[in-house]
């Protein structure tokens, strides 16, 4: 990024009005998780009596462990170390699910001489026209006619319907030199030779980008999981949010805020880690991946 | 297409087939049902359906009702998609503009993307909560009693500002990178020709992001009408009855807890329809796109 | 070292494209023939069906004694520089040229061996070790020449090779890769636009004009003998001078003046080139002059002559010139085709 030399003087009205802006929308991002944080380090008799707290009190190992560790606060047969796992297998299934099966279809249209290409290539990008979200219900029905409710492949197979991957692997094939599949051929690399030797190290980055924002888009699902996991031993954390809002908001004791917001820091904080590590990678999936 | 493409013929085929048949089964075959079930009425009992034409249609078009949720919807998602569109401009103009800490603000404007809606519509309900929520705090102390899941009205309210905080990151990643891609060039022409930063801003960056924001358009609309599902059916707290909720919401309490299949599904393709005109709009919109750039 | 011996090769793409016309050649063991013609004139699409990279639509490709057409690629003991040079951008140099061997199942042993004398050859010693994207333009041009060495092809193939290279490095590896492949004793095929590569590498030019080829030769001989009259423009520059000229009672004769060559009576075109023109006091074509272009060891003179468009290229005597010269054409320095079709008389 070359930027425009700005005048060096030391204080400009406008510089600050710009940075007070930045800072003002930062701290509005940041707000709401700080006092979800500092929720969790309290107890619940104390946030009860005297309201939300915006210092951090002694409680946040109690509440973490609680929440992790034991069966039966907001669900009745899985703690939060379990719906961790369930989610890091949503979240990284359907992120190598949809690497796997977009990169197979993306390497069959671009570079096979296929009668039917087109026609392939039409059936699979008709499915960027329908999000789940409007089939909901008869999907809900196939998969459970199939008898893959309450499955991890009923929860992550169905989520593959859709042509983003390939459409990405597409487009990525497509910016790849010509010749460097002609000098592999006549370097003697057949089809699978070429995927492995060259495409594949190739295509790292784009993989990266791409796993992150699947494995985002995976873990944060809320609506199928929701409809197709009714045994609570495959709930993943962000399913289990309507369980934990339900004993927070309907219950009749005194509400578990504290492990409540334990878990819920849970559930976005690999997400969100992966993103700010990953963030160059991440940026560069989710803008190249929505041209 | 490759020039010196492969001539395997099974190889291909092999490559495709997992794709072609998770979205034949998971794709195909439920939306042909949602438009085949849309013209069938569903015994109460469950004793099988009924044709009944377009009945379920014209059952949609004179509910009050689903007039009344379309036109949340519709409320709805023109607000989102302008405050979040709107705040996150004013921030990745800025962010384009500062010299110290840019890489910072990036990152502390962006990582909400990952949060879930439903977790964003958890923190939502802090916020609001009624007995220990900062902001019905803030309300009460000028004299206002916000009760979410309880009153139409803040619930919406409550919506809208989780669903906004939501959606800035997204907008501003497009939008800091679409500024970030104006060719230093026609910036030093636009400095040596302009001296006013507002004029510039409007007359020279606006238009070159343009294409981004078109198609920013389209993504929060969908946004708006798809992906805060979440976000809605936490903040309800169960009773969407009396709250305000969204068309897809309202597809999946008919369809999952009224048991109206051929409702729900008649609603389905309702929004099918709105989806596919709105990808017929962002497809014009991508051929616009290649004269921009 | 094999011949090539290509009979009524013809290519079309499946969009109906006609890119080469039928076409037969031979090319003896050891040669280096270049193909040369203006963009889009074939050029890639026959080397590229030599290579096996695109299918031969009608005719028979032999290398060797075997019949290739249809073997793959890699079976037809080929090597192929490519104009963006195609290095695998993940490998190091001494991977991307070891690759090939790699797949033929050649031992350790020997593609080390091969590497490290084809990157002696090379003087890519020190940057075996180096990605393509930290080196510079020739020497990815070099690694690519590499990559092609190693497998001791029986042809080499050229794309092409020096497109993407500045001017003094193309004149620098144009003399290099001469070389090499007279040490390596390969035939090679060698596609440019460009006619100076034409003329300085070639042992034969093959000139290329809308999927025909226009005239095979020696460079002198398609220098001295074009056969037609886009040979004539397309090779040497300045390109030659082509006059529309009649014929009367025999004569050829440009504006009334009789140039000294008999053909049958009608219009003709007649070429020079700008070289091999005479400004002299005696001379008997007015020319007027309307612009000096300095080249330092000679000058060219850009006018009309009949009204036509004409270049001469004269030595620099630093003498002025005034708007009106005569000029003198040399009987047997001139070049004479038919009007209509092009073709040499
Ligand atoms: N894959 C293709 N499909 C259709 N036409 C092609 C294809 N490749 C090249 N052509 C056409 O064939 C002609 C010759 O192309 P090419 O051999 O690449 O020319 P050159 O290398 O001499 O510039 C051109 O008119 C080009 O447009
Ligand atoms: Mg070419």
């Amino acid at each position: 990024m070359t930027k425009i030399s700005h005048n060096k003087k030391p204080l400009r009205l406008s510089t600050v009005v710009d940075h007070a802006i930045l800072v003002i929308g930062a701290l509005v991002m940041l707000f709401p998780v700080y006092l979800a944080l500092t929720t969790t380090s309290h107890d619940n008799i104390t946030l009860s009596r005297e309201g939300l707290k915006f210092g951090f009190g002694d409680q946040m190992g109690v509440n973490f462990y609680t929440a992790m560790f034991e069966k039966g606060g907001f669900t009745e047969q899985i703690d939060g170390t379990k719906m961790l796992i369930n989610s890091l297998i949503l979240g990284i299934g359907f992120a190598i699910g949809k690497i796997v099966l977009s990169m197979a279809a993306a390497y069959a249209i671009v570079y096979f001489r296929l009668r039917f290409a087109t026609f392939a290539f039409w059936i699979i990008f008709t499915t960027i026209l329908l999000p789940l979200e409007v089939r909901i219900l008869p999907s809900y029905e196939v998969v459970t006619g199939l008898g893959m409710a309450n499955t991890y492949a009923g929860l992550i197979v169905p989520l593959l319907a859709s042509a983003t991957g390939t459409f990405f692997f597409r487009q990525f094939f497509l910016s790849v030199p010509e010749e460097l599949v002609e000098a592999a051929r006549i370097d003697g690399a057949g089809p699978g030779k070429f995927f492995i030797d060259i495409l594949v190290p190739l295509s790292r980055t784009m993989i990266a980008a791409i796993f992150i924002i699947m494995f985002v888009y995976g873990w944060n699902q809320y609506l199928w999981p929701t409809l197709i996991t009714t045994d609570e031993s495959l709930f993943t954390l962000v399913r289990g949010i309507k369980q934990i809002t339900q004993s927070v908001y309907e219950g009749n004791t005194i509400p578990e805020y504290g492990q409540a917001w334990a878990l819920a820091i849970i559930a976005m904080l690999p997400p969100v880690l992966i993103v700010i590590f990953f963030q160059s990678w991440f940026v560069k999936g989710l803008v190249e991946s929505e041209k | 297409m490759k020039r010196a493409a492969f001539s395997q013929p099974l190889m291909p085929v092999a490559l495709l087939l997992p794709q072609l048949v998770i979205i034949a089964v998971f794709f195909y075959w439920p939306a042909w049902e949602a438009i085949y079930s849309s013209f069938f009425l569903q015994d109460p009992f469950g004793f099988g359906s009924n044709f009944v034409g377009a009945n379920n249609y014209t059952r949609l078009a004179t509910s009050s009702e689903y007039a009344k949720v379309a036109g949340f919807t519709v409320f709805f998602t023109v607000i989102v998609t302008v405050l979040s569109l709107g705040t996150a401009l004013l921030l990745a103009v800025k962010a384009d503009k500062v010299v110290r800490g840019a890489k910072t603000y990036r990152t502390l404007l962006m990582w909400v993307y990952a949060i879930a809606p439903p977790v964003a519509g958890f923190l939502g309900a802090l916020l609001f909560d009624q007995n220990i929520g900062p902001i019905t705090d803030l309300f009460a102390f000028f004299g206002y009693n916000l009760q979410i899941g309880l009153n139409y009205n803040d619930t919406a309210f409550a919506m809208i500002v989780v669903s906004v905080w939501k959606q800035i990151p997204v907008n501003f990643i497009f939008l800091l990178s679409g500024l970030q891609s104006i060719p230093v060039a026609v910036r030093e022409a636009a400095l040596i020709d302009n001296k006013s930063g507002t004029r510039r801003f409007w007359d020279i960056t606006f238009p070159l992001l343009a294409p981004t924001a078109f198609f920013l358009l389209i993504i929060n609309i969908t946004y708006a009408l798809f992906d805060t599902f979440g976000v809605i059916d936490i903040m309800v707290k169960g009773n969407p009855a009396s709250n305000p909720i969204t068309l897809v919401y309202k597809v999946y309490t008919d369809g999952f807890r009224g048991s109206d299949l051929g409702g729900s599904s008649a609603q389905s393709v309702v929004l099918m329809v709105l989806v596919l005109a709105l990808t017929v709009m962002q497809f014009r919109m991508l051929e616009r796109r290649i004269h921009y750039t | 070292m094999a011949t090539v011996s290509v009979t009524d090769i013809s290519k079309t793409y499946p969009n109906g494209a006609q890119a080469v016309h039928p076409a037969s050649f031979d090319i003896a063991d050891g040669e280096l023939i270049v193909l040369v013609g203006p963009s889009g004139c074939g050029k890639s699409t026959l080397l590229r069906m030599v290579a096996g990279l695109e299918d031969i639509t009608t005719g028979d490709l032999h290398i060797g004694a075997r019949l290739v057409n249809n073997l793959d690629p890699a079976e037809r003991d080929i090597a192929m520089v490519f104009q963006n040079y195609a290095l695998y951008p993940h490998m190091s140099v001494a991977k991307n040229m070891a690759y090939g061997l790699k797949n033929r199942g050649a031992s350790k042993e020997q593609i080390v061996a091969k590497v490290d004398e084809a990157a002696e050859m090379l003087s890519l010693t020190a940057l075996l070790d180096r990605r393509p994207s930290q080196l510079s333009g020739g020497q990815r041009q070099r690694v690519a020449m590499g990559r092609a060495i190693v497998r001791d092809p029986a042809l080499f193939l050229f794309d092409e090779p020096l497109s993407n290279l500045d001017a003094k490095l193309r004149h620098q590896m144009r003399v290099e890769i001469r070389n090499l492949q007279r040490r390596l004793n390969v035939t090679a095929m060698y596609v440019t636009h460009d006619q100076v590569e034409a003329m300085t590498m070639a042992d034969r030019i093959f000139v290329l004009n809308a999927g025909r080829i226009e005239q095979i030769g020696t460079p002198s001989e398609i220098y001295r003998k074009p056969a037609s009259t886009f040979v004539a423009s397309f090779m040497g520059a300045p390109p030659m001078n082509l006059l529309s000229a009649q014929s009367v009672g025999g004569q050829v004769q440009i504006g009334g003046v009789a140039l000294g060559l008999s053909c049958a009576d009608g219009d003709v075109t007649v070429g020079i080139r700008p070289e091999q023109v005479a400004v002299t006091q005696g001379g008997t074509i007015p020319f007027k002059l309307t612009l000096v272009e300095e080249l330092g060891a000679s000058r060219l003179l850009h006018g009309t002559v009949a009204g036509q468009d004409f270049v001469v290229n004269a030595p620099n005597d630093d003498a002025a010139l005034a708007d009106d010269l005569m000029l003198d054409f040399a009987p047997d320095a001139l070049h004479l085709f038919d009007a209509q079709t092009g073709q040499r008389l």
